[in-house]
Parts: C-alpha cells; sequence; structure tokens
C-alpha cells in the first residue's frame, strides 16, 4: 500500500509539476463551458417555441429543459474524453521507458501490480480533477432552472462517466507499455478507442449474434444508459470487467518488459 | 555476498551471457571490464533482478535473484547505463521518491537524503530541478540514487561516463571510501579505473568470462617471459644479428629508436630466464652505446588487448 502511494504521488508530481495537467485540464473544461453554454441555449430556443406552439394550440408545454442540456451534455463529455484520455495515458509507461526510469522502479523493492495501480490511481485523479469542475455547470442549473435538473440522470451520468473514463484510462494505459514512443502510445490508444466507439454503428440493428456480441463490446453503448438516468448491472460489468481486464493486462506487459531484449 | 553460478542469458539465438560464475566478497569491490557489447550489462541487470537469467542461479545476500526478487532488490542500489532520473523533480525530492520505493520508513529519509548528497558532493544542486543539471551532475544524481537507501550491494554500470577527468576522481574515491561497509560491482570498459578502484576484476567478452584476478596477478601472470628495450647506436641488421644469438632470447624486433639515429631493439626472453646482463655485456662488448636497457611491463591494456583479441600475438607492450 505504502509503495502504490509512493508511485501515485511521483506521478501526481509528475502532472501537476509539468504542464501536462494545467494544459489537459484547462483545455477539456474550455471545451465544456462553450458546449454547454450552447446546449443550452439550443434547449431555451427549442423550450420557447414548444411553449409558443402550445399556447397557440392550448395545450401546456412540458419541455424539460434541464433535462434535454444534461443528457447533451453528458453526452458530449463522453466525446470529449475520447480526445482527451490518450494525452493523458500515452506518457504514462512509454515515458519511463525511454527515460530509462523504468529500471529504476523494476529493480526497486516494489511489485508490477504496485506500480501499474499507482499509475492507474494517479490518472484516475488527474481525470477527476477535470470532471469536478463541470459540477458546477449542474449547480447553476439547479439554481437557476425550473424544474430542477433530473437527479437520477445526473448521478447516473457521472458514474457512467467515471466508468467511461477509467475504462479509457485502463485500456490507455495497457496501450503505454507496449511502446517506448508516446506519440504511437496516443495513436494507439485514439485508434482504440475509436475502433471500440465506432462498434456501436452498423450493428445497433443487432440481427445476429455476432452483431449483438459485437454492439454489446462497444465501449460507448453501455453509457447511453446511463446519460437516460438507468443503472444497468451489466453495463456495470461491463466497465468494471474491462477495467479489471486491461489493469490485468498491463501488469502483464510490464512484467514481461523483464523477459524483453532492452 | 553475491554468488553467481553458471549464469546464461540468450535473447533469441545470440547468447549475451555464456555460463558465466564468479563470487563477490563482502566489502570488496569488483571490476567488470570489457568491450561494448561483451555482456556486463546484460550480468548486472540479472543480479539487480531486472531480468532473469536463461539459466543458471544467482545470490545476492543469500538470496536468489529469481526467487527472492524482492528480497535481492530490497539490498540492493543500482546505477544503470543511464542515470534513471525524472527531469521534472529536484535532486531532493527525486531522491525521497527513490527512498519511499526502497521501503526506508520515513523518519530516516532527512538524514539519508543529506548523507547521499554529501557523498556525490550535490548539496548546492538540492533543490534545482534535475532537467537543469549538467550531464555530469545528473550522473552523480545517479549515483546518490543508487546509495541513498544504505544497500549492502552497490552495482555501477559504468559510473564515471560522463564525467569530466576531476569528477572521475571524485567519483573513485567515493567508492573506495564505500568499499568495506558495501560491496560494490562496477563495470567499466576504462583499464586504469580498474587497476586504480577494484579489488578484483573479471574480464569479460562475447559474453564469455576470460579471466578473474586481482588488477596485480592479471599484470605479472600474463607477463610469462620477460620483455625488455634497449637503445644503442649500431647497424640494424647487426644488431639484431648480436642479439639474436643471447642464450635464452626469444624474440628480437630492431627498430629506429628516439633520435640522432638511436636504434631500439625489444627482446623477449623465454620464462625465468633474464637476458638484462647478457644484452649489456654483449653491446658493450662491441664498443655501442648503451643509452637505455630497461624492463617493460605489460599493462592491463595489453592483457586485455590479449584476452580479448582472437589474435593474441598482436598484443603490443606499451612503453
Amino acid at each position: 500500500m505504502r509503495s502504490i502511494y509512493a508511485i501515485y504521488r511521483k506521478e501526481m508530481g509528475h502532472y501537476f509539476v509539468s504542464p501536462i495537467a494545467y494544459v489537459v485540464v484547462g483545455l477539456f473544461l474550455i471545451l465544456c463551458g462553450f458546449f454547454f453554454n450552447l446546449y443550452l441555449g439550443d434547449a431555451m430556443r427549442a423550450a420557447m417555441e414548444a411553449q409558443m406552439q402550445g399556447a397557440q394550440f392550448g395545450m401546456a408545454s412540458n419541455f424539460d429543459v434541464p433535462g434535454e442540456v444534461i443528457r447533451a451534455f453528458l453526452g458530449v463529455l463522453a466525446l470529449f474524453l475520447l480526445f482527451f484520455m490518450p494525452m493523458v495515458t500515452m506518457g504514462i509507461f512509454s515515458d519511463e521507458r525511454r527515460r530509462g526510469t523504468m529500471e529504476l522502479l523494476m529493480t526497486s523493492p516494489i511489485t508490477e501490480t504496485q506500480i501499474v495501480l499507482g499509475k492507474f490511481f494517479a490518472s484516475f485523479t488527474l481525470f477527476l480533477v477535470m470532471l469536478l469542475p463541470t459540477a458546477s455547470y449542474i449547480l447553476f442549473m439547479w439554481v437557476k432552472s425550473e424544474p430542477m435538473p433530473p437527479l437520477r440522470v445526473v448521478g447516473a451520468g457521472y458514474l457512467g462517466l467515471l466508468l467511461f473514463g477509467g475504462a479509457l484510462l485502463a485500456l490507455g494505459s495497457f496501450l503505454s507499455s507496449l511502446t517506448e514512443n508516446p506519440i504511437i502510445a496516443a495513436v494507439l490508444t485514439f485508434g482504440a478507442f475509436l475502433l471500440l466507439w465506432a462498434l456501436d454503428f452498423g450493428s445497433s440493428g443487432a440481427a445476429s449474434t455476432v452483431e449483438s456480441v459485437v454492439h454489446y463490446l462497444s465501449v460507448i453503448n453501455h453509457y447511453q444508459g446511463f446519460t437516460q438516468g438507468v443503472i444497468d448491472t451489466s453495463a456495470l460489468v461491463y466497465y468494471v470487467s474491462f477495467m479489471v481486464l486491461f489493469i490485468f493486462l498491463t501488469v502483464r506487459s510490464v512484467d514481461s518488459m523483464r523477459w524483453r531484449r532492452a | 555476498m553475491i554468488e553467481v553460478e553458471d549464469v546464461t542469458k540468450s535473447y533469441g539465438a545470440t547468447t549475451a551471457v555464456d555460463h558465466v560464475s564468479f563470487t563477490v566478497n563482502r566489502g570488496e569491490i569488483l571490476g567488470f571490464l570489457g568491450p561494448n557489447g561483451a555482456g556486463k550489462t546484460t550480468t548486472m541487470r540479472i543480479l539487480t533482478g531486472y531480468m532473469p537469467a536463461t539459466s543458471g542461479t544467482a545470490r545476492v545476500s543469500g538470496f536468489d535473484v529469481f526467487k527472492d526478487s524482492l528480497q535481492v532488490r530490497r539490498h540492493i542500489g543500482y546505477l544503470p547505463e543511464a542515470p534513471p532520473v525524472y527531469p521534472d523533480m529536484s535532486v531532493e525530492s527525486y531522491l525521497e521518491f527513490v527512498l519511499r520505493i526502497k521501503n526506508v520508513p520515513a523518519e530516516k529519509h532527512s538524514a539519508r537524503v543529506d548523507d547521499a548528497l554529501a557523498k556525490t558532493n550535490l548539496g548546492d544542486k538540492r533543490h534545482e530541478l534535475i532537467k537543469r543539471l549538467s550531464r555530469g551532475y545528473k550522473q552523480r544524481v545517479g549515483l546518490a540514487q543508487a546509495l541513498v537507501h544504505d544497500p549492502d550491494v552497490i552495482i555501477l554500470d559504468e559510473p564515471t561516463v560522463g564525467l569530466d577527468p576531476k569528477q572521475i576522481i571524485e567519483v573513485r574515491n567515493l567508492i573506495k571510501a564505500l568499499a568495506g561497509s558495501h560491496t560494490i560491482i562496477l563495470s567499466t570498459h576504462i583499464l586504469p579505473e580498474v587497476s586504480m578502484t577494484c579489488d578484483r576484476v573479471v574480464i569479460i567478452n562475447k559474453g564469455k568470462i576470460a579471466a578473474v584476478d586481482t588488477p596485480q596477478n592479471l599484470t605479472s601472470q600474463l607477463r610469462g617471459g620477460q620483455r625488455i628495450r634497449v637503445e644503442t647506436k649500431a647497424p640494424e641488421k647487426q644488431l639484431q644479428d648480436l642479439l639474436s644469438h643471447v642464450p635464452g632470447a626469444a624474440r628480437v624486433e630492431v627498430g629506429a629508436g628516439g633520435a640522432d639515429g638511436h636504434v631500439a631493439a625489444t627482446v623477449d626472453s623465454a620464462q625465468g630466464q633474464d637476458v638484462r646482463s647478457q644484452v649489456a655485456a654483449k653491446i658493450v662488448e662491441k664498443g655501442w652505446p648503451l643509452y637505455e636497457l630497461r624492463g617493460l611491463s605489460l599493462s592491463l591494456e595489453d592483457i586485455f588487448l590479449q584476452l580479448t583479441t582472437d589474435d593474441a600475438a598482436h598484443a603490443q607492450p606499451s612503453n
């Protein structure tokens, strides 16, 4: 546990002493703010029109502005993660290999699992730091909007984001452990994310068994439920096992560095 | 302290280390000498638990490097070829990180850091970011990293690379000062380093051990017979003729020597024969002036070349 914490602390120092954290978090938040504003404007316009139409035909409008905004916002957050996570994970192991510091870690009395977990928790913390300020938008709606934003959607949506992001981090750190070059790691990670995302397209009909399996494997597919406020056990199982699998594979991959020719 | 038995490491078809065995006693400094690519780094990586051997066993402080790898790693300080430093950290926080992953209790940290900084003369760079340091300072930070947790065994892969001559002397003195309380293995391809710092030398070439001995023994053992150098003034042909007939002279080589038309000859004698008095007498007998007559000793350099080149006969004596 102490060793995991030692690695965790070092990684956090790496993120926050170097510009990485500030660039990634800052850019992410600028984009979030822009899109939140966009969706809010759209939803308010749509609500206004609905109200006018409702008045014309003598019906009460039931356009749910906060619900619409939050659903759209949660969707675009996941899209941003697709672009930002490879930047967070690309250097996790490839930098250590390139600098030769992997040799220090691997000749110290710590296990590969401790190294991998320490690094995973640190990247997850950075992810939390990215996500936390977006809660202010929800808070803003909480105070200002009528009706109140649907709590169930907010809660489930953020849980889904954490699971989705965690899965991407696990996959990204695994791919980073395969190469010494952070750029290659980033491209591999982005490609893999995109592929896992695209599995959802063209398989949504799910006519055959193969198609439904492919559909199940799509990393974004399980996220849709969360944005509707539904916590589906199969989605929970999917993300947790995805994370565990790739953390395990990363441990194996780090261990295999010992057997490779450096 | 360190026992290496019949260790082999192969990567696919190539064998980097080939049935290597040696031991290092407590408090000793062992030098690992060999050309680049001889298998020095691979052997060290096996000892530090970084990579497993293909076959054979190695033990450090009684623990098997493969089976009890974590125990071994607790007792070892290791400086790889490139200092394993994080550029974004300050020297102090880097050493504290190393102490944490080496499982040193927190209350000892500040004393250990002070000690390591003092030993490597890094006191004034304590708060400097490592990326701002020059090559030589980074190397010293790497060295501080290897000894900051006060390990029993210190393994240094080419510790003086990238240092200026003054720093090299400092590092050699530091290594000598560490011996006794620490067991040290260092690798190098610089010969004087070995004769100056090491108690024993392992000469390794193409993955195989060519010799294990003290630097002094290696020098005298490999000299075998004696080689002398004579400088005089005489016709080369006659001198060659004369020296070849000295009893005990095995091989004579004559060439131009120095200024003023001097002629120099080197004479190899068979084992146990001292030809110096005979040579002197013959030359004086001829009435030639004798400017110089001295025994040549083979340096480690020659031994190294003899052992590591396929044709040992090409080894030339140095003056």
